[in-house]
């Protein structure tokens, strides 16, 4: 529909003296201008057909990849190239060609729309020189606070070695000292062991007598119980009146049962009911108390120590508490060694995992190691200590919420460090376990700057260290206006 | 975020991805269902009292009475226009009126007359027109036949399944109802009161049950019903429970079972080759409908179908066809056609709930840029307000929300927001102060106002059944009401079945008051009314001017007017629920509301990325194109899948735009004649029986056929090709393929089964841009498939895409054909005026012969040569840019 337009580019050096003319067809970079000879026939950049000039931004579109209208809307997956003098060029899909939206500052974009755009260029490009400097600077001092760290993490490293060798050495000692130990309590505990077990043993015996004497009373009070009519004999029809006692607790206590509980006989005399005693003691109920069954064995006189008399109570105890004194002042000091070894292990550990850590290239994330960062939001306050872990914690009351534990560096391939990732944390109902990525971004000082939440129980933080800043190149502003001419 | 929001779901779920049946009633526990279910078919008790009948020009009242009971019922026939008969049925004296639901038809339909044919001690034959349609009356025992010459059509309480609860006076002493004349009734379990978990219903009024049965010979097969997770050809329920019709918020639902979902439309389809009927029962109670069928016996095929409500009367409308087109317009005769969407409505909506705040809204617009993928509208949904106050922002979240807005107004796109109609109960919140002071909330039995827990906390429900209520709620959607929002500010109504989650089924006591009405009586309604006065606030806001779009969750007959769209709800990410995407939105279809679609991707669970491509491939088809996902999943914007996913659901969304015109073309029609806009190969092919049953493809308008790939690793899908002398042009590779036959069709991921039907013109256009606003002034590509007559037939549709001003014949409405090698455009509505920037760029003529020479003739009588392309591998013709404007008369001769 439209003649080829052209376009009348006015480019003003930096320099700012002479003006340049440059003809090429509207939204065709500098670059490929070469392919856009006017009166000749053009060819689609991809090279499959040649079409007469006169096509080339005609508002149809001719070549499959778009490039016989870059500075139309007609090719679905055409670009066009604004130069935005004063600014950064930049290409745009042609689909937002005259769509009435403002996208290339210097407004080219707009050109039969009826929207009406302002060139704001120049105006951008103040903006971002101002940013770029900004960053600059803060790159510039960032990147001396990173050579001081690294100067100190060096330092922090050698330190953390020579203490491991340290450590190391201590340890050896230390290993000696409790192997000794050991061999002087265990020869301290022989004998109070063995008279340990004397005393044990005499215990157990005299409680066992006890018991005995006790279940023979019982028995007997059984007998004088059951033996309803006094004959000193239990007969099976005595025996019948106790239906707890039957064998198969089927609910029926059956005569031929009982028969069997009394060895197969009809009766038994108070000898013979020993044997039958062992039988039923489990079960029998005393008619006194048959509501409450009573208990098999009093558990406090289980408890109870043994009756003894009083002149033999002195001799044993004294020995044992003679020997205990002796024992467990061995025992202490072996503790104490066999503590202070673990110490040791911790330690060495400690360091050993220090040292080895991956705190980057050189080692200028190591200052960050066991601190920790915090922001406060409107709700909660948000807790990052680094290579350890993350956490919330709502500001008014509530527990804290374990928002991931060290993970993994995480950044893309070329930049691994520009990135953190704490996983495993508290699981989210029917969802996943929260997890959280630190974005590391140059600054001067160490601080997290703000923390979403993208997605469900996947956090985002933002956090700055002059530990990510990059050497400033030698900046020269001016350059990308350059770059058209 | 704190894992507290859904801690009252977490309590009532077991961890599954599954509904809780037990939360929601089977049959046997409604205890008026499984009183009426007792009832087997058998000798009607009923009677016509012959005597009694008055005939009017249009219209036929008769007595009828339960010899049973001795209760009298009043029976009126009406002949309405168009084909439709009207059986009203309700007590000749009820204690009480008893409900009759207003509001749904858009008038008092017009009558025909009714003429007495004959009439002896048996019945009268009554004559229902021209068609040699007639109706016979039967008086004992009562029933109602439909016939056409010979044939019966559809006959009425034969299997003597009318039944009629009349209303009755509560006898305490003797436990049987004082009012029964002769025959004394008993007095049933749940017929006063009736307990359901631990909600119990007291019932002031009784028992007032009614039911109905039709018998359909020579059926097979019966659609509608909807809101079920089934197939589109509606299943026999004699093995289980009946369809239900209760508008119910349903967690998790549950797919191929005839259990109630968020709406409910009471109208039903019958269809054979012959013939195409339609049983419309207007009624708002909870409803039961019990299907039961013939088949696999000798005899001729029949269906039979009953109708169980709770309350209310009978007032059933029988739209008898013949044909699947008459249906349509049979019932949009009666309840009204699809209000017309703004045509960026029909674009593709970004929603997720929730997107965070006002950056993260620019952030997921920037990437939608950053990616070159359109969209037009992005959503907020419950958790951008503050603390679930509706038409409120949260101050920290959303502290600007009109910079936001205008933001989007500067890319030319909308937003939005949800607006639920539970209302915080909390005295600081203006919206709930004026509900509460000017008396609107629903009232609980005890005359206090009925509260009920839903995502505030403790929410009051306005009583939208009340006109007063429902204008003062439009009044609030006011710029200067609602502050904070703009004119690209639209609307969702959400949770307006309505969802009461500490209520009986997750919905309100039925027991409760809407002034004289229960709400088991209006039930069904409620979302209707919620939706039509959010409508009513959109389209007030702008003087009247501009169209509103609103996306509601519960519906009833009717709905399609006041609605923008309507989402089948809380879906999952899996294969199946796509499946059912498509019978689900095609039953709404038939029974008038159009603009449906399902959540793409799923709503709970994460979708693999097979499948959330896929379904964006589904939904790119689908009236209603939106990606929704739940709080608790993943973030799923189109390009967190690699840069091959992100193609791929560019491509599709792009394939959704360049169609625009067509869709919106087809919107129009629905507007004006109550077609539907999706359709099932049925309606188009009646009498092609292979096309009953098939619910994995559809039609788009008549000439756009869709199978999409919903199977998991798919390799091919097998599409039928409907139309014996019909051919079917793929719309990606312009192959051509013959109708009648099934195709099998290899598929790669990039593939979307789609055919063009020969005989058709389908204007696009082809300039995708970020948004559709932005494609307004953009020309357009004609495709021209030709049949295997040399012909084609299509038509272009322009208006400004957003205001009433079509109305004021403030359009261009054109016919294209191609017939004997010329190809014209003629104006189609000459009365009407608008004028257009767009023009034609290219057309592209599938199926053609090489032309020696192309002509293209313009209203002025200029003539000019077009050159042109030729792919003979293909058979296309490409027209280049012929350019004439899109709203003028011109032919292009192919010679």
């Amino acid at each position: 529909m439209k003649p080829c337009q052209y376009l009348l580019l006015l480019l003003l050096l930096s320099v700012g003296v002479s003006a340049v003319e440059i003809q090429r067809p509207r939204g065709v970079p500098l670059s490929k201008r070469q392919f856009y000879e006017e009166g000749k026939p053009f060819t689609c950049l991809d090279g499959t057909r040649t079409i007469p000039f006169d096509r080339v931004n005609d508002d149809y579109c001719d070549c499959h990849d778009g490039s016989d209208e870059p500075g139309t809307a007609a090719c679905p997956n055409g670009s066009f190239h604004c130069t935005n003098a004063g600014f950064r060029p930049a290409f745009i899909p042609s689909s937002r060609i005259n769509d009435g939206i403002c996208d290339c500052c210097d407004t080219t974009d707009e050109y039969n729309s009826g929207a009406t755009c302002q060139n704001t260029c120049r105006e951008l490009g103040r903006k971002e020189k101002e940013s770029l400097q900004k960053m600059a600077e803060i790159a510039k001092e960032g990147f001396l606070l990173k050579q001081q760290i690294i100067q100190e993490a060096k330092r922090g490293l050698e330190d953390k070695k020579a203490k491991l060798a340290d450590v190391q050495t201590s340890k050896k000692d230390l290993e000696d000292r409790v192997e000794a130990l050991r061999i002087v309590k265990e020869t301290a505990e022989q004998p109070e062991k063995e008279a340990k077990e004397r005393h044990l043993k005499a215990w157990e015996e005299e409680k066992a007598v006890i018991r005995m004497e006790k279940d023979k009373a019982r028995m007997a009070e059984v007998f004088l119980e059951l033996d309803d009519d006094a004959d000193d004999f239990i007969s099976v029809a005595e025996l019948l009146s106790h239906s707890e006692l039957d064998p198969d607790s089927d609910g029926s206590f059956t005569e031929a049962e009982a028969q069997g509980l009394l060895g197969g006989v009809d009766k038994v005399d108070t000898v013979a009911f020993e044997s039958v005693w062992n039988n039923i003691k489990e079960k029998y109920i005393s008619e006194a108390n048959a509501d409450t069954p009573a208990p098999v064995e009093t558990p406090q006189e289980e408890m109870r120590e043994p009756v003894s008399d009083n002149d033999s109570e002195h001799p044993l105890s004294l020995l044992i508490k003679l020997m205990l004194d002796d024992s467990q002042k061995a025992r202490n000091e072996f503790d104490e060694a066999e503590r202070a070894l673990r110490e040791v292990d911790d330690q060495i550990r400690n360091l050993e995992k220090e040292i080895s850590f991956d705190f980057g290239p050189n080692a200028e994330f190591a200052y960050l190691y066991s601190q920790c960062y915090e922001l406060s939001t409107s709700e909660y306050i948000y807790r990052l200590c680094p290579f350890n872990r993350v956490s919330q914690k709502p500001k008014y009351g509530g527990s804290e919420t374990n928002l991931g534990t060290w993970g993994k560096w995480a950044g893309p391939e070329d930049n691994v460090y520009a990135m953190m990732k704490y996983e495993h944390g508290t699981g989210c109902w029917q969802g996943p376990n929260r997890s959280t990525m630190v974005k590391l971004t140059c600054g001067k000082e160490t601080v997290v700057t703000s923390t979403s939440e993208p997605s469900r129980c996947e956090y985002l933080m933002e956090f700055i260290s002059p530990a990510v800043c990059q050497e400033p190149p030698s900046l020269d502003f001016g350059a990308h206006e350059h770059e058209e001419l | 975020m704190a894992p507290v929001l859904l801690l009252w779901l977490a309590v009532s779920l077991s961890g599954t991805l599954a509904v809780d049946r037990g939360n929601f009633k089977t049959c046997d526990q409604s205890a008026f269902c499984k009183r009426q279910r007792a009832l087997k078919p058998g000798e009607s008790p009923y009677r016509a009292l012959l005597e009694t009948m008055e005939l009017t020009n249009t219209r036929l009242t008769l007595q009828l009475i339960n010899d049973n009971n001795k209760v009298h019922l009043l029976l009126e026939l009406y002949r309405l226009q168009g084909n439709i008969t009207r059986v009203k049925i309700n007590e000749l004296k009820p204690l009480k009126p008893r409900y009759e639901v207003p509001d749904v038809l858009i008038r008092e339909p017009p009558t025909e007359p009714l003429s007495l044919l004959s009439q002896d001690e048996n019945g009268v034959v009554l004559s229902l027109g021209a068609e040699s349609q007639r109706v016979i009356v039967s008086a004992r025992p009562f029933r109602l036949d439909i016939m056409e010459g010979r044939d019966v059509l559809m006959s009425l309480n034969s299997r003597g399944l009318l039944a009629f609860e009349h209303l009755r006076i509560k006898d305490d002493n003797s436990g049987f109802s004082i009012t029964a004349k002769e025959e004394e009734e008993k007095v049933e379990d749940g017929m006063w009161e009736e307990t359901f978990k631990s909600h119990s219903d007291g019932k002031p009024n009784g028992p007032s049950a009614i039911s109905l049965d039709f018998s359909l010979p020579g059926v097979e097969h019966v659609y509608g019903i909807p809101e079920h997770a089934d197939t589109l050809r509606l299943k026999t329920t004699d093995s289980g429970d009946p369809y239900r019709l209760y508008n119910l918020d349903v967690f998790q639902y549950e797919l191929y079972n005839p259990m109630a979902l968020y709406g409910a439309v009471p109208v039903m389809l019958a269809h054979n080759a012959h013939r195409t009927t339609g049983i419309f029962w207007l009624n708002a109670a909870e409803t039961w409908v019990d299907i039961s069928s013939n088949t696999g016996s000798s005899e001729t095929p029949q269906t039979d179908v009953r109708w169980i409500s709770e309350s209310g009367i009978i007032d059933v409308f029988i739209m008898l066809g013949p044909t699947p087109k008459d249906i349509f317009s049979q019932y949009a005769s009666l309840t009204g056609t699809q209000s017309f969407p703004p045509l960026s409505a029909l674009a593709y909506h970004q929603c997720r709930w929730n997107y965070n705040d006002q950056e993260d809204v620019q952030t997921v617009d920037a990437g939608f840029d950053e990616h070159d993928i359109p969209y037009d509208f992005i959503w907020l949904d419950i958790e951008h307000t503050d603390g679930k106050r509706y038409f409120t922002w949260d101050p920290h979240k959303f502290a600007t929300p009109k910079e936001m807005l205008q933001g989007l107004v500067d890319k030319k796109r909308k937003m939005v927001a949800i607006v639920d109609p539970h209302i915080k109960v909390d005295s600081n919140y203006k919206i709930h102060n004026e509900i509460r002071s000017r008396g609107y909330y629903i009232k609980n039995k005890d005359g206090g106002d009925y509260e009920g827990w839903c995502w505030p906390g403790s929410a009051g429900y306005p009583d939208f059944t009340r006109a007063d209520m429902r204008a003062w709620w439009a009044s609030m959607f006011a710029y200067d009401q609602y502050e904070g929002s703009m004119e690209n500010l639209y609307t969702w109504n959400d949770m307006n079945e309505p969802s009461v989650f500490n209520g009986p089924e997750v919905t309100m006591h039925k027991d409760a008051m809407h002034g004289a009405w229960e709400h088991r009586d209006v039930h069904n309604l409620y979302g209707f009314y919620v939706q039509m006065a959010t409508a009513e606030g959109l389209i007030q806001r702008s003087g009247g001017v501009e169209r509103p779009f609103v996306l509601t969750r519960a519906f009833f007959a009717g709905s399609q007017r006041y609605e923008c769209a309507v989402w089948t709800g809380d879906n999952a990410a899996e294969w199946d629920h796509l499946k059912i995407s498509i019978p689900m939105c095609l039953s709404l279809g038939l029974v008038g509301i159009s603009f449906c679609g399902a959540d793409v991707g799923g709503f709970f669970k994460s979708p693999s990325t097979e499948l959330l491509v896929r379904w964006y491939q589904t939904g790119a088809y689908q009236p209603f194109f939106r990606a929704h996902a739940h709080l608790d999943t993943p973030r799923r914007e189109p390009w967190l899948f690699g840069p091959e996913n992100t193609a791929l659901i560019r491509e599709v969304v792009r394939q959704r735009y360049t169609l625009l015109p067509y869709w919106y073309q087809q919107f129009y029609h629905a507007h004006q004649t109550g077609q539907p806009v999706m359709r099932p190969l049925w309606v188009e092919y009646p009498q092609d029986p292979a096309t009953f049953a098939l619910d994995d493809e559809f039609l788009i308008g008549r000439d756009l056929l869709v199978h999409p790939v919903t199977e998991e690793g798919a390799r091919g899908v097998t599409a039928y090709l409907p139309g014996k002398d019909e051919v079917w042009f793929d719309v990606h590779t312009f192959q051509k393929h013959n109708g009648a036959q099934n195709l099998y069709i290899p598929v790669t991921m990039s593939s979307i089964p789609v055919f063009q039907r020969g005989g058709s013109i389908i204007p696009r256009k082809l300039r995708v841009r970020r948004s559709s606003t932005c494609m307004e002034h953009d020309p357009y590509t004609l495709y021209v498939a030709l049949n295997p007559q040399r012909t084609a037939e299509g038509e272009l549709y322009i208006d400004d895409g957003h205001t009433f001003n079509y109305e004021k014949k403030e359009f261009i409405h054109r016919s294209l054909s191609f017939a004997k090698n010329i190809l014209s455009s003629a104006n189609l509505a000459p009365e009407a005026q608008f004028s257009t920037r767009s023009w034609i760029e290219r057309i592209v003529i599938l199926g053609a012969s090489k032309p020696s020479k192309v002509t293209l003739k313009t209203a002025g009588g200029q003539e000019s040569q077009l050159e042109f392309e030729f792919d003979a591998s293909m058979s296309v013709l490409t027209l280049r840019k012929p350019g004439m404007n899109a709203g003028v008369d011109w032919t292009v001769t192919l010679q």
